[in-house]
């Protein structure tokens, strides 16, 4: 599996640092939105501090969307894909591996963020903490839900479709994710929310790398 | 797109296909390596039926569409070890180094792909195909945009595949059987929908 896995680590860091822009884009676009709202809705601490779990969730959310385009694009164009589905080693792996490294790459960078955005809504410290592990456990799964959208409607024009589909599929983790924040702000225990993201990262883990994988042959065919 | 179609390929040998623009060249190799699934009928490797070799399959094939499969962002040299990598094959360094040399691309290991040209890329592509060490190649139109030299190199590169005991279908509308080994060629005119015959499959 981790012989599987590392080369195409490497190969999806590598390709991220000379395209830094993809990977930065959905960086940008989470700041920028999570910026806006407080300047929208005025300085009122007990509002922003009220909307603030839900819309760092939301930019998070839109934030993987717009990175999912190309997560398959450029690989069905170049042939790659052509030549990942001949491989001899397990394609769910390859799948899984190279979902893995677009979360890497394009999520990662969201958590280090979002402290900052949480600050700008005044939530506190343990709130942030809570959010920080709520995205941690949360995006992978945006992720894994976005990879089988993208797989789904790769080659078609246009991404209004893919948010269609995964948008849906998502509510649950924003309910999840923001729930917890907003629950240790109430001073509430987080513990269920956190575990409920838990398990639907799980059930994605084990089912969306097969999905994905059937979706992407067809899509090759 | 097109049917009545019914060959086999002996170890050693090389079928040329033939045929016009949308005659189903391109499927057909497709349907080899098992990326489209017949409407009807079947394809058999050692007699039985591809679909239910997956990996095994996988493991002997090496098929080169008219994509080259590599990526423009990065180096000859990434592009080539990922696709070794992919393809299961562990292939020396000094073999590789031989390989691009002879390919006329020893020197540019370190630019990354899209700096190359057409040529150089398909060249690149065939060195995936020479290194990955498969008994059955499917090329699809592996000269095009190929230099006189590099299909010389080709002819080089086919014919000791063969004398290897390996198996080739490719699809181009030059002469291979000319200056390399001596080849089978596969019309795919005339087997639209209105045919229902066995294909001419002459030396």
């Amino acid at each position: 599996m981790l012989a599987t896995a590392i080369p195409i680590f490497g190969r999806e860091l590598r390709t991220a640092a000379r395209r830094p822009m993809d990977a930065l884009g959905a960086l940008l676009f989470f700041v920028v939105v999570g910026s806006v709202f407080p300047l929208a809705v005025g300085p009122d601490a007990a509002l922003l501090a009220a909307i603030g779990p839900g819309v760092v969730w939301v930019a998070a959310l839109l934030a993987v969307m717009i990175s999912l385009h190309r997560l398959f694009l450029p690989d069905l164009e170049d042939g790659v894909l052509e030549q990942l589905l001949l491989s001899p080693r397990p394609f769910a792996g390859i799948v899984g591996a190279r979902i893995a490294a677009h979360w890497l790459v394009s999520c990662l960078p969201l958590l280090a963020a979002a402290p900052l955005l949480g600050l700008q809504f005044g939530l506190t410290a343990p709130a942030i903490g809570v959010l920080l592990l709520s995205l941690l456990l949360g995006t992978p799964t945006l992720v894994l839900l976005g990879a089988l959208g993208a797989a789904l409607t790769l080659g078609l024009r246009g991404n209004v479709l893919l948010a269609l589909i995964v948008l849906p599929m998502c509510v649950p983790v924003l309910i999840f994710g923001s729930g917890a924040v907003a629950a240790s702000q109430q001073g509430l225990p987080v513990e269920p929310h956190l575990s409920l993201l838990g398990a639907c990262l799980l059930v994605a883990v084990c089912l969306c790398p097969w999905a994905v994988g059937a979706a992407l042959r067809l899509a090759v065919e | 797109m097109f049917d009545g179609l019914s060959f086999d390929v002996a170890p050693g040998e090389v079928v040329q296909v033939r045929g016009a623009n949308g005659s189903g060249k391109s499927s057909l190799l497709r349907l080899l390596c098992g990326l489209l699934p017949p409407a009807a009928g079947e394809v058999q490797w050692r007699r039985r039926r591809i679909g239910t070799r997956g990996a095994e399959l996988a493991a002997q094939i090496a098929y080169m569409g008219h994509a080259g499969g590599m990526s423009g962002d990065l180096t000859v040299r990434e592009n080539l070890r990922f696709a070794l990598h992919a393809a299961g094959s562990a292939s020396a360094d000094a073999a590789c180094r031989e390989v691009l040399q002879r390919l006329q691309l020893a020197g540019r290991e370190d630019e990354p792909l899209r700096h190359l040209s057409q040529g150089q890329q398909r060249r690149l592509s065939l060195a995936r195909v020479l290194l990955s060490g498969r008994a059955l190649w499917l090329l699809d139109e592996p000269c095009a945009g190929l230099d006189a030299e590099g299909e010389a190199s080709f002819d080089a590169f086919l014919a000791e595949h063969v004398r290897r005991g390996g198996t080739a279908v490719v699809t181009t509308h030059r002469d291979i059987g000319r200056n390399g080994p001596g080849a089978h060629t596969l019309d795919m005119n005339g087997l639209g929908h209105a045919g229902d015959r066995d294909p001419d499959l002459r030396p």
